[in-house]
């Protein structure tokens, strides 16, 4: 198991979602993928995706303009 | 969303595809606007699959795209919206992503009759043909009012279950979905593509026009869904922020865009599309003064950037409201 990061920040969704689909791709499961993004959006379509295609929320940072979620792959 | 229950109501598997072309409506200006801000920034095609149980596939499409949209097989239809062809492009997307993953037919929510150009029963055969679906591609909620498909024929889908709409109407989409529980949808006719949009196809053309050739890139199409766009001049235009959101937006495009913003009141970001001479950014400064609250003002200050950073203040009269052609607006 490892950690991972994906800069997705300036993308507005759902490129973040489009990023994060495509770099789980090439993980292992119990790998971690922290993504740092600046469009809102992704606090509501990363989540979701990782619902919906079996992946867990670990948590969501806002620091100032940029939030970072931190996903563990299903 | 109905054509995909009536499917797994069957007990086959299905899961969803969404194309992402950058001419998509959600997302973006929800994101950027300040207007927008209230309501849910929730991604269509997440939330659906989310409410059917299954999986989703968002695959980006936006080079690939730009042929459909820069050369239309079959032209446009009201704006610059290539329904057909594009039509006939996802579905051939789908195809290829189907054959890949192992899966056995498509589905789609298409009607006969629903749309004027790409959803008629002879362009139906069109899409099937073009995008070599051929008969793997099945229409459950009109499917009974086409020839059989293959999952039909073959039995992996009971044809008796599927559906006979046909029209425009959307009465009988939003009777099935009141039978499945659904009390929420996405908007159900043409408003998630803003090729669709009469003026944002404006600002294609002109974009086009004022290159000499029909190219684009992904910050191109970006930039034509935010603030209010003016060409004072064929040699450059201004695209002036119309709130903070998209403010901070065009903030983002610093160092590719000469800028500018009034100093001396509060007021927009404008960016300088083209290729601007020191009397045309004086225009433009009269013009950010115009956007500004200094609009009644004698003399507005304002700061034009460089995209290296370097910043210059000049001091101008705002432009009158009878000075601005109506034709500058795109």
């Amino acid at each position: 198991m490892s950690r991972h990061e994906l800069d997705a920040r300036r993308l507005l969704c759902p490129l973040p979602v489009i990023r994060v689909q495509e770099k789980v791709k090439t993980l292992e499961r119990g790998d971690t993928l922290d993504v740092l993004c600046s469009d809102p959006g992704a606090l509501n379509d990363i989540p979701a995706w990782c619902r919906i295609n079996g992946h867990k929320l670990i948590d969501t940072r806002s620091e100032g303009h940029h939030i970072t979620i931190t996903i563990e792959v299903g | 969303m109905l054509a995909a229950r009536l499917i797994a109501d069957q007990g086959i598997h299905v899961e969803g595809i969404n194309f992402y072309t950058g001419f998509c409506v959600e997302g973006h200006t929800h994101a950027i606007r300040n207007q927008h801000r209230a309501k849910p920034k929730r991604n269509n095609a997440l939330w659906v699959a989310e409410r059917l149980n299954i999986k989703l596939h968002i695959i980006d499409v936006i080079e690939q795209y730009k042929d459909v949209v820069i050369n239309p097989k079959h032209g446009y239809g009201a704006n610059m919206n290539p329904c057909l062809g594009c039509k006939s492009f996802m579905v051939g997307k789908a195809r290829q992503w189907m054959e890949q993953n192992g899966f056995d037919f498509i589905i789609t929510g298409e009607v006969i009759g629903q749309r004027p150009k790409s959803q008629r029963r002879d362009t139906m055969p069109v899409v099937a043909r073009e995008s070599g679906a051929f008969d793997r591609l099945l229409r459950p909620l009109c499917a009974r009012l086409l020839p059989p498909t293959l999952p039909e024929r073959e039995g992996w889908v009971n044809r008796e279950k599927l559906l006979r709409m046909n029209g425009r109407s959307r009465k009988p989409q939003m009777a099935l979905a009141k039978q499945f529980g659904f009390r929420d949808y996405a908007q159900p006719a043409g408003g998630c593509c803003f090729l669709t949009d009469k003026r944002y196809s404006h600002k294609l053309a002109d974009l086009w026009q004022s290159r000499g050739e029909k190219r684009y890139d992904l910050d191109d199409i970006m930039l034509l869904k935010v603030g209010r766009h003016l060409r004072p001049r064929a040699n450059f235009k201004l695209i002036v922020g119309r709130d903070d959101g998209e403010n901070n937006f065009l903030h983002g495009y610093r160092r590719q865009y000469v800028h500018m913003f009034p100093t001396s009141h509060k007021g927009p970001l404008v960016l300088v599309n083209g290729t601007a001479d020191a009397s045309d950014l004086q225009l433009a400064a009269r013009l950010t003064a115009r956007f500004s609250q200094g609009k009644e003002d004698e003399e507005v200050t304002v700061a034009v950037c460089n995209t290296e950073g370097g910043q210059q203040l000049v001091a101008v009269r705002p432009m009158s409201p009878a000075e601005i052609p109506g034709d500058w607006y795109l």
